[in-house]
């Protein structure tokens, strides 16, 4: 026993170290900006460049838009197809899966080529950015959402609503969007983190968001990159760190994760 | 019995007459017109348009050229192979790396803080990609990096002699194991947790050895869920774009840098040869995803 623990230890003791020093690596480099002393000069120059609020702010326009859009389209669809159309759960899986089969670069290539000519002249519009963004959360939005109704019994609710005289909207948003909160709250921080730092698709359809921002720093400047490095992880930890907070509500779930944002 | 059935069937029966027939149609579907239109315009036809775009020549002329270009084109062939290697190191050495962690939580016997710890952590660092993990990288094994600083102090001059370097084959492989073995810890804990206490116990009560219990059971329980995440890993880093372009800005020969280029301009010399291209890395990554479907499947038997 003594000696499985030891092989235990020393595997856990490698995997830190190699989660922690890039982090560590990053965080002293992001300091070193004036010679000799640590300090935040870095962090002061990216905040007050102009072009990094307006790379900010951009993306972060787009997350919310991309949120938005995504619960519209997503709950309304998932909660008709548990009461309503339970056939179509297979099909709704299927199609949520093809955004993990059809990578970012190839997507965001295949709309390029079919909305860069009339009639949908979209590419140069952040309407299709941000259609391309919901394509992305949708794997992660349906999952968490799906998960959310399983857990309730939407046809016992929905009908002792409904004998009580509620119309839809009412049911909708006093009776099932309060029993998915913590759904829509996963779903919600999940997206603000695939959408808020996204490189493949802002880069191609030329937008300046805050991915292409932080390339283009990379390439031109040397502490400003690792600052903007620590405060994006610092901004994507924040929520994911809420979403773990939030999961745990509904009964210890595993994270979800982003696999294809990479 | 028959004489209270027969009145229920009459119903039955009777029930469509006494209505128009338009309204026992089901018009249920009408709820989810909008997010199949959406799924129509931004998944299907992109993905059609780029399928029609691979078997057309530049006058739109039908032509398999494109697709016989993939396996002949020895630029485009080694793009494949290079991406296809990279994925397959990638997502076996996290696979590996992962399941030791994993199981040091698990069956190792470590606290079950360590435990916590490494589920949270590894939930976020599967999502940590893009620029934000290669500046990481650059700052840790760059050339100024500080592992790099650090080993040239004990006399290890990592970019002298050994020819490693960030940028290239090792450099990026080793950048992509940070997000890929914290997935593999968070698909395979609830696996070991599904290894019941009865099998291990069930065993040594017939007098096996723990290398048999391994090898004749715990072993072939988990090996569809390994085989599983490892796919899901191979995935993963095969439609990775983001991490590899901010590493190494579009220097390595990989399949989605070509197609990044190739959108921003036509570097190829031939738009629908990138079709071709986009449409090859669908096909792997489809045959990838119905594979770890099916053994997905077949895992979570012992799941239950």
């Amino acid at each position: 026993m003594k000696k499985t623990r030891f092989w235990s230890w020393f595997w856990m003791f490698l995997g830190g170290l190699y989660f922690f020093v890039p982090l560590y690596a990053t965080l002293r480099f992001s300091l070193m900006m004036k010679k000799d002393v640590l300090s935040f000069m870095a962090y002061e120059k990216v905040i007050h460049d102009p072009k990094f609020l307006e790379a900010f702010s951009f993306s972060a326009q787009m997350a919310i838009l991309t949120i938005l859009v995504s619960l519209v389209l997503v709950v309304p669809t998932a909660y008709w197809v548990h009461l309503r159309l339970p056939k179509l759960k297979p099909i709704m899986e299927f199609i949520t899966m093809l955004p993990f089969v059809i990578p970012a670069i190839v997507l965001v290539f295949g709309l390029i080529r079919s909305y860069s000519k009339p009639p949908l002249l979209l590419v140069s519009s952040p309407a299709l950015l941000v259609a391309a963004y919901v394509v992305l959360a949708l794997p992660y939005m349906y999952r968490s959402v799906d998960v959310g109704l399983r857990a309730i019994d939407v046809r016992a609710l929905t009908e002792a609503a409904q004998s009580l005289g509620a119309s839809w909207p009412r049911i909708l948003f006093q009776v099932i969007f309060p029993n998915l909160r913590s759904a829509l709250l996963g779903g919600t921080f999940l997206t603000f983190a695939i959408v808020i730092g996204e490189l493949t698709i802002a880069n191609s359809l030329a937008w300046k968001a805050l991915g292409p921002y932080m390339t283009t720093l990379a390439g031109m400047k040397a502490y400003e990159p690792a600052a903007l490095a620590v405060m994006s992880f610092a901004l994507t930890w924040g929520s994911i760190a809420v979403l773990q907070f939030v999961g745990k509500g509904r009964g210890g779930a595993a994270p979800e994760n982003m696999a294809g944002m990479h | 019995m028959d004489a209270q059935i027969k009145p229920v069937q009459q119903s039955n029966k009777d029930a469509p007459k006494a209505r128009p027939y338009f309204q026992n149609l089901n018009w249920n579907w009408l709820g989810v017109v909008p997010f199949f239109l959406f799924a129509i315009l931004f998944i299907f036809i992109p993905a059609t348009s780029l399928f029609v775009g691979s078997f057309q020549n530049i006058e739109g002329e039908f032509t398999f050229r494109n697709i016989q270009m993939l396996f002949t084109e020895s630029y485009i062939v080694n793009s494949f192979k290079l991406t296809i290697l990279v994925s397959l190191v990638t997502a076996v050495g996290g696979a590996l790396f992962g399941f030791l962690l994993a199981y040091a939580v698990t069956i190792g016997g470590l606290p079950r803080w360590v435990r916590n710890f490494l589920s949270t952590f590894s939930g976020v660092a599967s999502n940590f990609a893009g620029v934000p993990l290669a500046f990481a990288f650059i700052a840790t094994l760059g050339r100024v990096g500080l592992v790099t600083v650090l080993l040239k102090d004990l006399g290890i001059d990592l970019y002298g002699n050994s020819g490693f370097s960030l940028y290239s084959f090792w450099g990026l492989s080793l950048t992509y194991m940070y997000f890929q073995f914290p997935l593999m810890v968070l698909t395979i804990i609830p696996a070991l947790d599904g290894l019941k206490k009865e099998w291990r116990e069930a065993c040594e009560n017939l007098g096996a050895s723990k290398w048999q219990y391994w090898r004749h059971v715990a072993f072939p329980i988990l090996l569809p869920s390994l085989l599983a995440t490892t796919i899901l890993l191979f995935g993963n880093s095969f439609g990775a774009y983001a991490t590899a372009y901010a590493l190494t800005g579009g220097t390595l020969n990989l399949v989605p840098i070509i197609i990044g280029a190739q959108i921003r301009g036509d570097v190829l010399n031939d738009p629908n040869l990138g079709y071709a291209l986009a449409l090859g890395m669908i096909f792997v990554m489809g045959i990838a995803l119905a594979i770890y479907y099916i053994l997905q499947k077949r895992a979570s038997r012992w799941l239950r």
